[in-house]
């Protein structure tokens, strides 16, 4: 599989070199060199040095050949704009977007995008965590609580 | 009628200043309290607030549920995507207008639905493209959802339209030479008599999708 990550911080690293470690080709996307450190030394992985939301660097990054694309910078709006072109424009056909307003997630979701709120599922796991609950499917922790919803 | 701006920097306090002058009902949005205890003293604090226009929190506060017009002019194309987007998907906002920075975000703007966009850099540089080449196409706006345009240009000696009238020329489908400004009689509607001069500013509909043709019936011969 061809894998596109936007956004190398701790998260972009993680799935980037996991990724890669099962033999997939990876390309990450990251604005500032310097967060590529973390990625170490035998990553594996190409890297493109850009903004995400950049026709030039997404093409240079192989989107039109990309089996998914992954939108992980830590800024929400770029993450959705940039999840959108991929899938509108370029017409990847598996997009994952991180968004960390659980309410800006659900407004998207219900466009169709699958968005993952890191505050939502760890929130979730620690609960079930402490009441001995097993954990469960993604969508139960994706539900906005009442107090939460407008 | 009641507009929300989302961001107050030049443009959106300029806009601010102008819609309020013409009495509508105006709600500035500005992330940044500094900017936004500035701009205050300028249009008003009730018509300010701070906040960040992005949060569905701060839109609810804001009555996008209730505004006739959102406009999104922040310098960061994504928060303008999303806030426009937001607006129609999550608040049914009629109009949604937004602010592209960088002219190649157009096509996402509009295959996400936001018909309205303006770009400070495309009607720049679409300016100077007129200067050095005489006989481009000069936008100089959109009708309906944006499929058609109204187009200026300005016929140099060379033109191959200089000479005919509008039904000698090869214009494309559903194309409209409307109005031609004269240097020494000013504007006139155009009618099937009118012979064209060199130096008429010529002003057209045309479909976008025929942009390229009317150019090419218009536009002097490649040397």
């Amino acid at each position: 599989m061809k894998a596109i990550v936007f956004g190398c911080g701790r998260t972009g690293t993680m799935l980037s070199l996991q990724l890669a470690a099962e033999g997939h080709e990876v390309t990450v996307i990251e604005m500032n060199p310097s967060a590529l450190r973390r990625l170490g030394r035998d990553h594996g992985c190409r890297v493109v040095i850009g903004s995400g939301l950049d026709a030039d660097i997404l093409e240079a990054a192989g989107i039109q050949e990309a089996d998914a694309f992954f939108a992980l910078t830590r800024g929400d709006n770029t993450n959705l704009m940039s999840a959108q072109i991929a899938r509108l424009r370029y017409k990847v056909p598996n997009v994952c977007v991180k968004v960390a307003d659980p309410l800006r997630a659900d407004a998207y979701r219900k466009l169709g995008y699958f968005c993952i709120t890191p505050s939502a599922l760890t929130a979730g796991m620690m609960r079930d965590w402490i009441l001995k609950r097993p954990f469960q499917r993604i969508d139960a922790y994706n539900q906005l609580s009442e107090e939460l919803r407008i | 009628m009641y507009m929300i701006i989302v961001g107050g920097g030049n443009v959106g306090l300029q806009l601010a200043k102008r819609l309020l002058s013409v009495g509508h009902e105006v709600l500035v949005v500005e992330r940044d309290s500094q900017t936004a205890d500035r701009i205050a003293t300028q249009i008003g604090e009730e018509n300010v607030t701070v906040g960040d226009g992005c949060e569905m929190a701060t839109q609810r506060d804001c009555g996008f549920g209730r505004a006739d017009v959102v406009i999104a002019v922040t310098g960061e194309d994504e928060d303008n995507l999303i806030v426009c987007q937001m607006a129609k998907t999550v608040w049914s906002v009629k109009r949604a207008l937004a602010r592209v920075n960088d002219p190649s975000h157009e096509e996402i703007f509009k295959q996400v639905g936001i018909d309205e966009t303006v770009s400070a850099t495309g009607i720049i540089y679409s300016m100077l493209e007129q200067q050095i080449q005489p006989d481009v196409l000069m936008p100089v706006g959109t009708l309906g959802r944006g499929d058609h345009e109204v187009v200026e240009v300005e016929l140099s000696p060379r033109s191959p339209a200089v000479g005919k009238t509008r039904r000698e020329l090869d214009l494309p489908d559903a194309t409209h030479i409307v109005w031609v400004l004269r240097e020494e009689s000013g504007g006139h509607q155009v009618d099937d008599h009118m012979v064209f001069a060199s130096g008429d500013t010529l002003v057209a509909i045309v479909p976008r999708s025929s942009a390229e043709a009317l150019r090419r019936a218009l536009a002097p011969p490649a040397i």
